[in-house]
Parts: structure tokens; C-alpha cells; sequence
């Protein structure tokens, strides 16, 4: 199953690569990892995108908590979340395509942020799976360059997560 | 006050005894203010990795936070195989590192080395300390961190720069983190839920682990045992959490215990673990384990311990004493009692498993056995000795052999499995009791790992007894490709082995040889008393075919031993 975990931790040097080693030397699967620092200067907030059984999910949320760095873990799957992703795509956009690059951008609320006469680079925002789909709706030979940020993750209403 | 000085009076305001460590470059501030000062003393090994290794033993046996000082680049590499000992085995030690100085980092600087790097999947916490300002709070964390919770090493990696410039020194009193909070107190619920299921059980186990020696619940364990009149076990790392002398004790449990404990904990309806993992040399293939149904309580102070390998119906996170306490107190107050009828078929079947008598060898008037050594052993030291252990055969005979009476008696690498722990062990354990009998149970591979530290003994003056049960075999290797792999022997003989004796003579130490069965009680007399205060070296020659039982061949089940 896959889990959308949040951390707090503090903002020192190492505290990410704290993480990263717990994931790599547990063989636990990291499908994306987002962090930066937040209001307070002195906690980053990270959400890390993984999968694995309940079993492995539990082992991953006390592993983290262990780490002294970490200040709170959630799991955000476990209840009412919202998760966005930024993503920009470096498109071909000459001749006939052009037209269509910009139609498949509007369908998709992307913005058009960056032009050339041979290109486009669109940001677009959303689920995972609505970046997927928006991939995967152009034709392959199109896309140039794809950089992605990683989900990132909130509860949902009064579901907060501070110190 | 320099950074030097602080590190100095840090460790001073911590009441630290005994810093083990091994100057060069990076830490010579240090040295030099070591070198003024005559409130702690300084043993100067002979290799890091020993430092690392006496000051994990010298927390093991005290309880105490154990303190080593190494330099940048390769003090810090050879210190990695302690810190990683004793990281498995959760030691609380604070290992301080020298680092180049900070405008240097990063530049492949002489005798730099990632120390935060390359420690860290094997330290609780580390640290690298950039202004000395940080410098005594950061180490007042190291110990605060090193010995709540969950014990383990932690690591501050000090730059050279740092150690020379100054600031105003306040050591903090109290230090609070709001990132790490350990529980200590278990769950009320919980304890009642456990309460009730030990008082319905018909057929119970206890299992005890390192964490009781850890957490200083031996005293617990033992009344709560005797209180129920349940079976107890102990892991390698928990062995004197229970008097092994005892009836309700069933000896070491796991790959090498014995057949009525691994039995017994098969087949009981509810299990209490306590301070244990339910690690791969203990219960072998978790599969097999879960075949049989038992409801199972599991107190740890690590809630990642729990139904990590084993599925867990009554976790309680907390120390394990206070919790033992806490259901000692429940069952005394009420009048229930569990059932007694069950509890003697119980027992009747136990006693059935226990006659199979797992642990009988074959007696030999004309060679060694080392088994016989280590029964003379403890005869002769009267069951009261410190036995540090190397790792094999050795180590496990001693653990099966020597039945220790009480907590901290019996130092071992059970996590990690180094070999060439038992010397620095036993040093660090001497330093920590001058008058106790300290033991060096080991194999002629294992100390030959560290035989560079009878020159620190000699310096030290300490008097250990090291008992080289020697095989000229790297015994447990042999075993294992006698059984496993058609007695095909690749390297595991051991060839042009040096004379132990004029090479503990050479050491300033007493050697001896002991080829025969009648001359194996006479010898360990002579060690405890004609040469009580040197450090003997026996050599005793043994059996080289003798293998360890039982056994269970690793990824099998419990109940699926290899017998004599
Ligand atoms: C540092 C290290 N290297 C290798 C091993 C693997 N190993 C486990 S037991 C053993 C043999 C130990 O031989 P010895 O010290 O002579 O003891 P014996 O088994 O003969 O009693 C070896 C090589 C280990 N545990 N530690």
C-alpha cells in the first residue's frame, strides 16, 4: 500500500541524510522525499511517499521516530489528506504541435511559464497520479525534460501536525 | 576556557572514572589538558578498536556511560568495529572523535575522514561540533542521549580549531530535547491487559533479554518468576537476569540453548518477553515460530522492538523494571493465582524435555574437553567471576557452562559477534573492579584479534585470567562446514599459531600450556592463586573435533535442534 508519511524534524546539517540511510539500510522503498524548512526556521517539514505492508509501515514510523532528530511522525494516509506536486515539463512545441501543447496544458491547468519558438516549459500542479496522467497523455517523443518535486502532503481540517 | 579544557571538565562534571582512547594530531589540545588534570584517569590502548571495547565493557559491568578518546581519520575508522559492538547490544558509550580543523573539512585533509558519516548507521546519535560554544552542551546531550531510552554509543566528532579557541564554560544541569523523549512508563491498560493473560495461562514462558541487564531488572524478573512459579529463559545477552542455578531457570535459549528452553518456548499459550527482540539467533525462522499459537506480552523500552519479527498481542512500551514492578504489584494485591493443575502438567512436561540432559558431553580422561575447562572454571572461581567472552565455540560453552548468578557477570558480543572483544573486555572491567576475578574465555583466533592489548594489561598492571580454549581450529567455522558443507575445512585450520606462552612472557605476563585433563583444575588454582595478582595466560589445548549442541541450524525452527 502506499503511504504518505510527514515528519518533523530539526533543521540541522545531516538530519536528511539521517533519513535517506534509515530508508536505504532498511531496504524500505522511497518512491519520492520532499523536504524544506518551515515557519520555524528551526524544524524542516519532509513527507516521504513509500509503500510497503502495515508491517512495514509501522516499522518505518517507529524507525523515524527513533531518529533523534525527529520531532513528530504521521502518517498521513491514515486519515483525511491532501497531497500536491509541482512538476515542470520541457515540451516540443513546433508546428502543428504547438496548438496542441497548449489545449493539453489548458486541460490539464497547466501554465505555460517559459517559451521558446521550438518549445514550452508548462508547471503544473497536482496528484501524483494527475502529473502521471498528464504525461502520459503526451505523445513521448514530445517531452524534453521532466523535473519533479515530490509530493508534498497536509491533513485534511483540523488535522494538524506541529510542535 | 578552550574547547580542550571544556572537553576536559565536561567529562570531569559527568563523574567519568576511566577515558580509554589513543592520542594523535587532532586531539593533542586534549591530551595536553588530560595531561594536567588527575580527576579521571586515561588508559592508553594499543589500538582504538580496544578503546572502544574496554569502555563498553566497563559500561556493561557498571552500568555506567563508558568514555573513549580517538583521533581524526584512521582513530576514528578503527574505533567504527567498538562503536558498532556496541550499537547492536545497545552500550551506552560517548566515543569523542578529533577532526581535522573546520576550514578544512571537505578538503581530503591529512588524516580526515567522514566520522558523522561513516558512524552514523551505527551510533544512537552523533554529533560534529563547529563552535566551541555548542561545545559543552553537546557533550552533556552525548551522555544524556548515550544512556536513557534505549542505551546506545554516541558519537561527537570535535575539530581540531575547536579545541583551541575559547569561550565561557557552563556546564548545563538538565538538558531537555524536545525531539527525543523516551517512555518510561508503561501503559495502564496494558500492564492489566498482561496481568490477566499470566494469570489465565496454562502452559507459561518467560524470556529475558539484554534489556533486563540493561535496565536493571534482574531483581524483577526474578521475584515476579518466583512469585508465578513460571519457566524462565535467558538470551545470551540476558544470561544472569535469572539465576541460572535456579529450577525455574531452563537455561540459555536460541541457536545454541538448551533443548527443554527452546521446547518450552515453542509450545507455552502465553509468552512474556522481556527487554528481548525475538532476534534471528534466538526463536530462528519466525515462520516456524508463529506455527504454534501463544498469546505473547512483550515490555521493551524500544517500541521498534516490538512486533518487529513477532507479531505482538500485548505490547508495553516503558522501562522494564518499573513495569515488572507494576505487575508484581497488580498480582500481589489480587487473589487470583494461575492454575495450578495446568501449571504442574506444565512443569511435568518440562522436566520430561529437561531429562534429555542436552548438554551431557562426552568425558575424556586423555584430551580436553573445553566444556570440562569451563565447569572447572567455575569451580574454581566459585561461580563469582566477570567471564568476558570472545566470539564461537568458546563463547558459547561459556555461556552454557558457567551458570551466572546475577546481571553484568558475563560480557559478550551477542548483537554484533566480534571477535576480539574478550581482552579489551576484560580489561575494561578489571579497570572497573580491581579486586574482582575477571576471566578472558577465548578461542586462538578470536585473541589474536586484539593480543596487542597484554602490553595495556601490563602497563594497567591488571590481573586477568585469560582462558584460550585453543582448537587450532577457528572452531565455530569448522562446525558449521562440518555440517553444512561436507566437512570441506576451507581455511578454518588455523596453522602456525605463535607460543602463547613466551608470548604472554614476552608481554611481562605468566603463560601456560595445559595438555591433559588432570592438569586443567590445578592450573586455574594456580592462576586464582599463586599468581592471583599477574595476568596468566593459559593455553589450554583441546579437543579439536568437539562441536557445539545443541544446535539449530540457522533459518530452522525452534524445535528443530540438532542434538549431541
Ligand atoms: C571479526 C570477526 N571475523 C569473523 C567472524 C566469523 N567467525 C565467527 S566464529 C569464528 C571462529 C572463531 O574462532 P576462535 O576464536 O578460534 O574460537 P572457536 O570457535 O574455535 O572457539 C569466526 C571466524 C567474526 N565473528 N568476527
Amino acid at each position: 500500500m502506499r503511504h504518505i508519511i510527514s515528519l518533523l524534524m530539526e533543521n540541522e546539517s545531516g538530519a536528511l541524510s539521517r533519513v535517506a540511510g534509515l530508508f536505504s539500510a532498511r531496504g524500505y522503498n522511497i518512491e519520492s522525499l520532499s523536504v524544506a524548512p518551515t515557519e520555524d526556521p528551526t524544524l524542516s517539514r519532509m513527507t516521504i511517499v513509500t509503500r510497503g505492508s502495515d508491517d512495514v509501515i509501522e516499522q518505518i514510523t517507529k524507525q523515524l521516530n527513533k531518529l533523534i532528530d525527529v520531532v513528530k511522525v504521521q502518517d498521513l494516509t491514515e486519515g483525511g489528506h491532501i497531497e500536491r506536486e509541482l512538476m515542470l515539463v520541457k515540451v516540443r512545441a513546433s508546428g502543428e504541435h504547438r496548438e496542441e501543447m497548449k489545449r493539453m496544458s489548458d486541460i490539464f491547468r497547466g501554465r505555460i511559464i517559459d517559451v521558446t519558438d521550438k518549445t514550452y516549459t508548462i508547471e503544473l500542479t497536482g496528484t501524483v497520479s494527475k502529473l502521471n496522467a498528464f504525461l502520459g497523455a503526451l505523445e513521448s517523443d514530445a517531452i524534453l525534460e521532466v523535473v519533479r518535486t515530490g509530493a508534498s502532503g497536509i491533513g485534511r481540517g483540523d488535522r494538524i501536525m506541529r510542535v | 576556557m578552550t574547547g580542550a579544557e571544556i572537553v576536559v571538565r565536561c567529562l570531569q562534571a559527568e563523574g567519568v572514572a576511566y577515558v580509554f582512547g589513543y592520542p594523535g594530531g587532532a586531539v593533542l589540545n586534549i591530551y595536553d589538558e588530560i595531561y594536567k588534570q588527575d580527576q579521571f584517569k586515561h588508559v592508553l590502548v594499543r589500538h582504538e578498536q580496544a578503546a572502544v571495547h574496554a569502555a563498553d565493557a566497563y559500561a556493561r559491568a557498571t552500568g555506567r556511560v563508558g568514555v573513549a578518546l580517538v583521533t581524526s581519520g584512521p582513530g576514528a575508522t578503527n574505533a567504527i568495529t567498538g562503536i558498532a559492538t556496541a550499537y547492536m547490544d545497545s552500550i551506552p558509550l560517548v566515543v569523542l572523535t578529533g577532526q581535522v580543523p573546520t576550514a578544512a573539512i571537505g578538503m581530503d585533509a591529512f588524516q580526515e575522514v567522514d566520522t558523522v558519516g561513516i558512524s552514523r548507521p551505527c551510533v544512537k546519535h552523533n554529533f560534529l561540533v563547529k563552535d566551541v560554544r555548542e561545545l559543552a552542551s553537546t557533550i552533556k546531550k552525548a551522555f544524556y542521549i548515550a544512556a536513557t531510552g534505549r542505551p546506545g554509543p554516541v558519537v561527537v566528532d570535535i575539530p581540531k580549531d575547536v579545541t583551541q579557541q575559547s569561550c565561557p564554560f557552563e556546564y548545563p544541569a538538565e538538558i531537555r530535547m524536545r525531539s527525543y523523549n523516551p517512555t518510561y512508563r508503561g501503559h495502564a491498560g496494558q500492564i492489566r491487559r498482561a496481568v490477566q493473560m499470566l494469570l489465565e495461562a496454562k502452559r507459561p514462558m518467560i524470556y529475558t533479554g539484554g534489556g533486563v541487564i540493561l535496565g536493571d531488572a534482574a531483581e524483577q524478573v526474578t521475584e515476579l518468576t518466583r512469585l508465578l512459579g513460571f519457566p524462565v529463559t535467558n538470551t545470551l545477552m540476558g544470561l544472569g537476569g535469572y539465576p541460572a542455578p535456579d529450577p525455574l531457570f531452563l537455561g540459555m535459549l536460541g541457536m545454541h540453548g538448551t533443548f527443554e528452553a527452546n521446547m518450552a518456548m515453542q509450545h507455552c499459550d502465553v509468552l512474556l518477553a522481556v527487554g528481548a527482540r525475538f532476534d534471528d539467533r534466538v526463536i530462528g525462522n519466525p515462520k516456524h515460530f508463529a506455527k504454534e499459537a501463544r498469546r505473547i506480552i512483550h515490555i521493551d523500552v524500544d517500541p521498534s522492538s516490538i512486533s518487529k519479527r513477532v507479531k505482538v498481542d500485548v505490547p508495553i512500551v516503558g522501562d522494564v523494571a518499573q513495569v515488572l514492578d507494576e505487575i508484581i504489584r497488580q498480582i500481589k494485591a489480587g487473589s487470583e493465582r494461575p492454575d495450578q493443575a495446568a501449571l504442574k502438567a506444565w512443569w511435568a512436561q518440562i522436566e520430561l524435555w529437561r531429562s534429555q540432559d542436552c548438554l551431557k558431553y562426552e568425558r575424556s580422561e586423555t584430551v580436553i574437553k573445553p566444556q570440562y575447562v569451563i565447569e572447572k572454571l567455575y569451580e574454581v572461581t566459585g561461580g563469582d567471576a566477570y567471564v568476558t567472552s570472545d566470539v564461537g565455540q568458546h563463547q558459547m560453552w561459556a555461556a552454557q557452562y558457567y551458570p551466572f548468578n546475577k546481571p553484568r557477570r558475563w560480557i559478550n558480543s551477542g548483537g554484533l559477534g566480534t571477535m576480539g572483544v574478550g581482552l579489551p573486555y576484560a580489561m575494561g572491567v578489571q579497570l572497573a573492579f580491581p579486586e574482582a576475578k575477571v576471566v578472558c574465555v577465548t578461542g586462538e583466533g578470536s585473541i589474536q584479534m586484539n593480543i596487542q592489548e597484554l602490553s595495556t594489561c601490563m602497563q594497567e598492571k591488571l590481573p586477568i585470567k585469560i582462558v584460550l580454549l585453543n582448537n587450532r581450529y577457528l572452531g565455530m567455522v569448522r562446525q558449521w562446514q562440518e555440517f553444512f558443507y561436507e566437512e570441506r575445512y576451507a581455511e578454518s585450520y588455523v596453522d602456525a599459531l605463535p607460543d602463547f606462552v613466551k608470548l604472554a612472557e614476552a608481554y611481562g605476563h605468566v603463560g601456560m600450556t595445559i595438555e591433559r585433563p588432570q592438569d586443567v583444575e590445578p592450573a586455574l588454582r594456580d592462576a586464582f592463586g599463586k599468581y592471583k595478582d599477574r595476568l596468566v595466560f593459559m593455553n589450554f589445548v583441546t579437543d579439536p573435533h568437539e562441536n557445539v549442541y545443541p544446535m539449530i541450524p540457522a533459518g530452522k525452527g525452534l524445535s528443530e535442534m540438532i542434538l549431541v
